[in-house]
């Protein structure tokens, strides 16, 4: 049995490092700005629900 | 004996994308998003509604977001004519290091999460309008106005033009004449500014075949219809102080800046159709990009200040 792999070039790897950091920076700004932002919308509210 | 055998793809035959992180930015159109965020900034602050500082930045974040993800799509489906001139051919996607493929997915992902987050976090009718901004700019001048009528950007420059307005929305979570005249004011500045850059771009327009206005009408119809712009620019320019939305300051300063425009205008009105160097053209072209940020500028510095000097104890 045969697989293919892929080896990636110097190049190729550097680029998909960069991409790999700018993703993860988006993905926490977008977590940090939708938690930030139901602090803000709700308020004390938050909290102050009955269960 | 192995049972598998692995055969490594080297030397970038797999395809493996080259694209960094800063040709995906370079993908959102920078130079374009900060005017836009400005621009919204502006419609956002002006609004008769103290808006919580963590929603305002999310509402900007959004409509800068939304403005990229438009100038992504726009840079996708115009690869091709982006290629054949100087000023575009080294855009990520013409120059090979993004592939139109990418740019796509990377356009259509920002489009929805822009236009989801703006409406979920801030307000649905700024998103609805975030969202008809990126399809008014995505498709109906980029996939059917630039290659079609020199009105293009007369009709596209509707797209640049709604930031204020969604910035309000933003705030108000509706809309009314005022931003509506922010709204007019780059609308109508948006053909003088575009036209003097393609007055002295005729060559490479021409070559990708777009029919900018003065490929097609030429250029002595340009200069006048420039001209005539301009003299409307100048006084839609003053009308937020004559319908009393700013005061007296903002007046003197937009008839100041109204006139400059008016005389660079006509500078080039005045301009040779042979002239090689076309001077006059490009000191418009960087003299209405001073113009709208200063206008905008003067707007912003009267709302803030007439607000500051109304609070108790000043």
């Amino acid at each position: 049995m045969q697989i293919e792999t892929v080896k990636p070039t110097e190049v190729q790897i550097k680029a998909r490092r960069s991409r790999s950091i700018a993703i993860a920076l988006a993905l926490v700004a977008f977590v940090v700005v939708v938690y930030v932002v139901s602090i803000v919308r709700l308020g004390p509210a938050v909290i102050d629900r009955s269960f | 004996m192995a049972f598998v055998e692995k055969t490594a793809l080297e030397d970038g035959a797999s395809g493996m994308s080259e694209a960094t992180a800063g040709d995906f930015f370079a993908l959102l159109k920078p130079r374009v998003m900060s005017l836009v965020v400005f621009t919204a900034f502006v419609g956002l602050v002006a609004a008769p509604v103290a808006v919580n500082p963590v929603i305002a930045v999310t509402a900007i974040l959004s409509i800068a977001i939304g403005a990229g993800a438009s100038g992504a799509l726009n840079m996708w489906y115009d690869a091709d004519i982006d290629a054949l001139m100087k000023r575009t051919a080294g855009r990520p996607v013409p120059a090979g290091r993004v592939k139109p493929g990418e740019a796509l997915a990377f356009g259509l992902v920002l489009s929805v999460l822009s236009v989801m987050a703006l409406g979920v976090l801030v307000d649905w009718l700024a998103a609805s309008l975030l969202a008809f901004t990126i399809f008014f700019y995505a498709v109906v001048y980029t996939m059917w106005l630039k290659r079609w009528t020199p009105q293009n950007i007369v009709i596209g420059g509707a797209a640049g033009a709604f930031p204020p307005i969604i910035g309000w929305a933003a705030a108000t979570g509706s809309v009314s004449l005022e931003p509506v005249i922010l709204f007019l004011i780059i609308f109508l500045w948006t053909p003088p500014h575009f036209w003097a850059l393609a007055l002295f771009k005729a060559d490479e327009y021409g070559r990708a075949g777009i029919p900018m206005m003065p490929n097609v009408a030429g250029v002595a119809s340009t200069r006048r219809q420039i001209f005539a712009y301009s003299l409307i620019v100048a006084v839609v320019g003053v009308l937020p102080w004559a319908l009393g939305y700013v005061g007296v300051a903002y007046g003197a300063v937009a008839v100041a800046l109204g006139a400059g425009f008016v005389w660079y205008a006509w500078r080039v009105l005045r301009m040779a159709d042979s002239d090689p160097v076309m001077r006059p053209a490009k000191m418009l072209f960087a003299y209405s990009l001073l113009y709208l940020f200063a206008i905008f500028a003067t707007y912003l510095a009267d709302k803030v200040i007439v607000r500051a000097l109304a609070m108790p104890g000043v």
